[in-house]
């Protein structure tokens, strides 16, 4: 129903814009002067057509739901029920009316899936009289209004002006959105988990608070010593540090091997290949490192008499080094292309072999954004899901030993939510506030990488 | 003391080599990570695009199969094949006993009777006669038969018994066993049984999240790179916005995952598991891509463009419609595409908002709920039965090969449609 009403009304867009053409066409057949191309008259028909459906129309969803609502509720309101039960009868009888309902079925329940259905059909053809009339109403008052000296260039670029504005807006929302759905979780959860125990706490054993009814969710003491998360920020940045122990004296050398000595003909060929590496999707590392690496590093330790976890925060680290490699070498390799020619022609004409250059003088100047790009190196590496998920433990395990299985922030917030989840639970609030502390560490290295990586450009451009 | 000089120099040329030889070590260890990752995907993957069948004859009895003389088709569609599918394995040997008899049923897929099935509608001059019919063998023959499994294992740790090894040497003796092109793993959806599993529930999933992502993020992005190239004043505000796009493009995936999650499915209550969510989650991981790769290729369009329509007249609308953003398009496509293949490797959003529901068949619309390429790929890596590892590593190869063409796309656009100012 609303698809065939979009269409029709896309359909009146295009004949508004005919129209409007055409009459601008008429007022130039009588020699008058217009004062925009003949189109910008149509364009203008157009989105006087736009408008009004479009305000109709989110008028319509916002308010529909909750008219219909209250009307149905209205008979029920003396009868001293509580809101919850308003509630709960009110979805009964949509299910009822969709078909969708399994229960016992009331003659009321009945009576008002009824109610709700004749309102809702009500409602979709009041909205289609509405939406037609006011469209009409306001192209004809536009179209009479045309004339040979009215604007309708201007107006219709600041439409579009006012349209390429809210676009730009998308970013700023979803950012709002990322805050928004985490920070209510988030809050929720610390009003019964205390800060201090999540933040110094070293037990974490989310699977120990699952609840069966409401009434044991707000009982504390469950709670204690399940939610101490210094564990898995230990892993998360240990996982991470074994990732940049491999990825950065690797990308490093080979970002600097392409800058400074490979040949154009090289390093055509070299870069794109390093840098499918960083393409390969993260979940096809995992099954990499969980089905060759992990395995591949038990036997070995095996061999020498070591005990090996076949989930071993090496595994997962190390290969998640190896994807890190290709951001790593990019970004250095374009930081030291940009250092100055005069800064390697002075070190030079000094007598200085070509790896004093690099190591004296260019890494030096070019230290700023390679640190940048370290950072941004770590924070792929925090915020990094599936490999962990895949090859790394999925318990919580506070070691600092490689070969031992560890868990991180995004494992625990994968094992958490997999599956259904009940809002309001603590371990899904958790879940969320494992999320929020990951969007805070990793904002917090991006913002330091861009602007380090910023003020170094600046200088040298 | 020249001597002590030359000594020096030699130093310093040992430790010049030396460096050299680090970076290009520090290459080679990368290329070496390639080759290898390339190769074990492809050879434990390329067994999965056969699948093995055993030739065994079935006889389509009338009164077996509950049906009378003349039969119609509907009597045809209801009749009880589970009778003579039996008969015909356990004719395999007739001096099997009970236990024995089951383990023979055991060494065919699960919907075995489907498939005989099948035979008889295709062909219902078939009854009353004998026929050899191919049947697709159990998911742990076929990878006996593809010499994936450890035959020498003691028995009680193996999942095929001596008896069912030996009935099916028999049969490979016999030339009853044979290995054809697997065109189910294409046209099947997800499934429990490993030999009867595809991607084209998955498959599906996939093209519609990306559909979904593409008609959302691609006309949002490229707006506000317009906007914010050509229009927006330099002022707090939009730097604001570039702060904000910039970051987005360096937000862990997880966390849009935990967005979708928390304001699409919990707030605006939009269905569980579906592409629609997905590619809504997606396009939100994407925008920051486009509109930084959309606004690059703005920049590179020359100012002396712009200056000769404003010259013409054109106001700076028109100038932007007619002139720059046409100029701007290969590269803001290809910027897209490359976007898009991002989105399309990504799996954690995805599990976040439910795509990771067990799925047995192919979805119609983004509505329906669906699994996709990398989740299908971690669905089947998480199940225990070796029969799957061989599909995962099938599957990544087409996920892979679909990476590569889009990757090929994007340069191709990039070469071929977009101008070198010089």
């Amino acid at each position: 129903m609303n698809l065939i009403l979009f269409t029709f009304i896309v359909l009146l867009g295009f004949t508004s814009y005919y129209f409007g053409r055409k009459k601008a066409y008429t007022i130039q057949s009588t020699k008058k002067r217009l004062t925009a191309l003949p189109q910008f008259y149509g364009y203008y028909l157009a989105i006087w057509c736009a408008i009004p459906a479009f305000i109709i129309f989110s008028l319509w969803a916002i308010f529909e739901p909750t008219i219909v609502k209250l009307l149905i509720l209205s008979d029920y309101s003396n009868q001293g029920y509580l809101d919850d039960e308003l509630n709960l009868l009110y979805e009964k009888s949509k299910a009822l009316s969709r078909g969708q309902f399994t229960g016992e079925i009331t003659p009321f329940i009945e009576a008002s899936a009824e109610k709700y259905l004749s309102l809702r059909s009500i409602a979709q053809s009041s909205k289609v009289v509405i939406v037609l009339s006011a469209i009409i109403a306001s192209v004809a008052y536009a179209y009479k209004r045309i004339s040979s000296n009215s604007r309708t260039r201007e107006p219709v670029e600041k439409f579009l002006n006012a349209v390429l504005f809210t676009a730009s807006l998308a970013a700023i929302l979803t950012t709002v959105g990322i805050v928004f759905s985490l920070i209510f979780q988030t809050i929720d959860f610390f009003k019964v988990i205390p800060l201090f125990d999540f933040v110094f706490g070293t037990h974490w054993y989310p699977a120990k608070a699952f609840v069966r009814d409401s009434s044991e969710a707000l009982d504390p003491t469950m709670y204690s010593d399940t939610f101490g998360a210094v564990p898995i920020f230990a892993g998360t940045f240990f996982i991470a540090f074994i990732a940049m122990c491999v990825a950065i004296p690797i990308g490093l050398m080979s970002g600097i091997y392409l800058a400074e000595y490979a040949s154009t003909k090289v390093r055509q060929y070299a870069k794109p290949l390093i840098e499918i590496l960083a393409g390969i999707p993260t979940v096809v590392y995992g099954f990499f490192a969980a089905l060759t690496v992990g395995p591949f590093l038990k036997e070995l330790g095996t061999s020498m008499g070591l005990e090996v976890s076949a989930e071993s925060a090496l595994a997962a680290g190390g290969v998640m080094g190896i994807m890190i490699i290709p951001f790593i070498s990019s970004l250095s390799d374009d930081v030291i292309t940009s250092v100055p020619q005069s800064l390697r022609d002075g070190s030079y004409a000094m007598g200085a072999t070509k790896s004093e250059t690099i190591k004296r003088v260019i890494f030096p100047a070019a230290l700023p954004g390679i640190v940048g790009s370290i950072l941004l190196g770590v924070s792929r590496a925090i915020g990094e899901t599936m490999i962990v998920v895949m090859a790394s433990g999925l318990a919580a395990n506070l070691t600092l030993n490689p070969l031992e299985s560890t868990s991180t922030i995004t494992a625990q917030i994968v094992v958490i939510l997999i599956g259904d989840q009940a809002f309001g639970d603590p371990k899904t609030q958790a879940a969320f506030a494992l999320g929020m502390s990951l969007f805070l560490v990793t904002l917090c290295l991006n913002i330091v990488a861009l602007r380090v990586v910023k003020k170094y450009r600046e200088k040298y451009e | 003391m020249n001597k002590n000089k030359e000594q020096l120099l030699n130093k310093r040329y040992k430790a010049e080599q030396r460096f050299r030889l680090y970076g290009l070590s520090a290459i080679f260890m990368a290329f070496l990570f390639l080759t290898i990752f390339i190769f074990k995907i492809f050879s434990t993957g390329y067994s999965a695009f056969q699948k093995t069948w055993l030739i065994v004859p079935v006889t389509f009895d009338a009164e077996l199969m509950m049906l009378d003389q003349n039969p119609s088709k509907e009597d045809l569609q209801d009749a009880d094949y589970y009778d003579i599918a039996l008969k015909s394995m356990a004719d395999l040997d007739p001096n099997a006993n009970e236990d024995q008899e089951n383990e023979l049923k055991r060494m065919v897929s699960y919907f075995f009777e489907k498939e005989i099935k099948n035979e008889l509608l295709n062909d219902p001059n078939l009854i009353g006669k004998t026929k050899e019919v191919y049947l697709t063998a159990s998911d742990d023959l076929d990878q006996v038969f593809k010499g994936n499994y450890p035959r020498d294992l003691p028995e009680d740790q193996r999942r095929v018994s001596d008896y069912q090894l030996k009935i099916f040497d028999q049969l490979v003796a016999n030339g009853k066993v044979e290995s054809k092109f697997n065109i189910s793993f294409f046209t099947n959806a997800d499934s429990r049984e490993a030999e009867l599993a595809g991607i084209a529930s998955s498959f599906m999933g996939s093209i519609f999240s990306i559909l979904v992502c593409l008609m959302i993020a691609f006309p949002v992005a490229v707006l506000a790179a317009i906007y914010l190239e050509e229009f927006a004043p330099k002022n707090r505000f939009t730097d604001f916005i570039e702060v904000n796009i910039n970051n987005l493009a360096a937000v862990p995936s997880i966390v849009f995952g935990l967005l979708g999650l928390g304001v699409l499915l919990a707030i605006f209550q939009l269905p569980r598991s579906t592409p629609l969510v997905g590619g809504i989650t997606l396009s939100l991981m994407t925008l920051p891509t486009i509109i930084i790769a959309a606004r690059a290729s703005l920049k590179a369009v020359p100012p002396s463009i712009r200056e000769a329509a404003l010259a013409m007249g054109a106001s700076r609308m028109q100038t932007t419609m007619h002139h720059t953003v046409p100029l701007s398009m290969p590269g803001t496509l290809s910027g897209t595409i490359i976007g898009l293949a991002q989105a399309l490797g990504e799996t954690a959003p995805l599990i976040l908002i439910g795509m990771v529901a067990f799925v047995n068949t192919i979805p119609g619309s983004p509505m329906d709920p669906a699994a996709s390429l990398p989740v299908q790929i971690y669905i089947w890596a998480e199940s225990a039965e070796r029969g799957f590892v061989e599909k995962v590593s099938a599957c990544i190869m087409v996920l892979l090969g679909f990476l590569i063409i889009m990757n090929l796309f994007a340069q191709i656009i990039r070469h071929k449609f977009e101008k070198k100012w010089s």
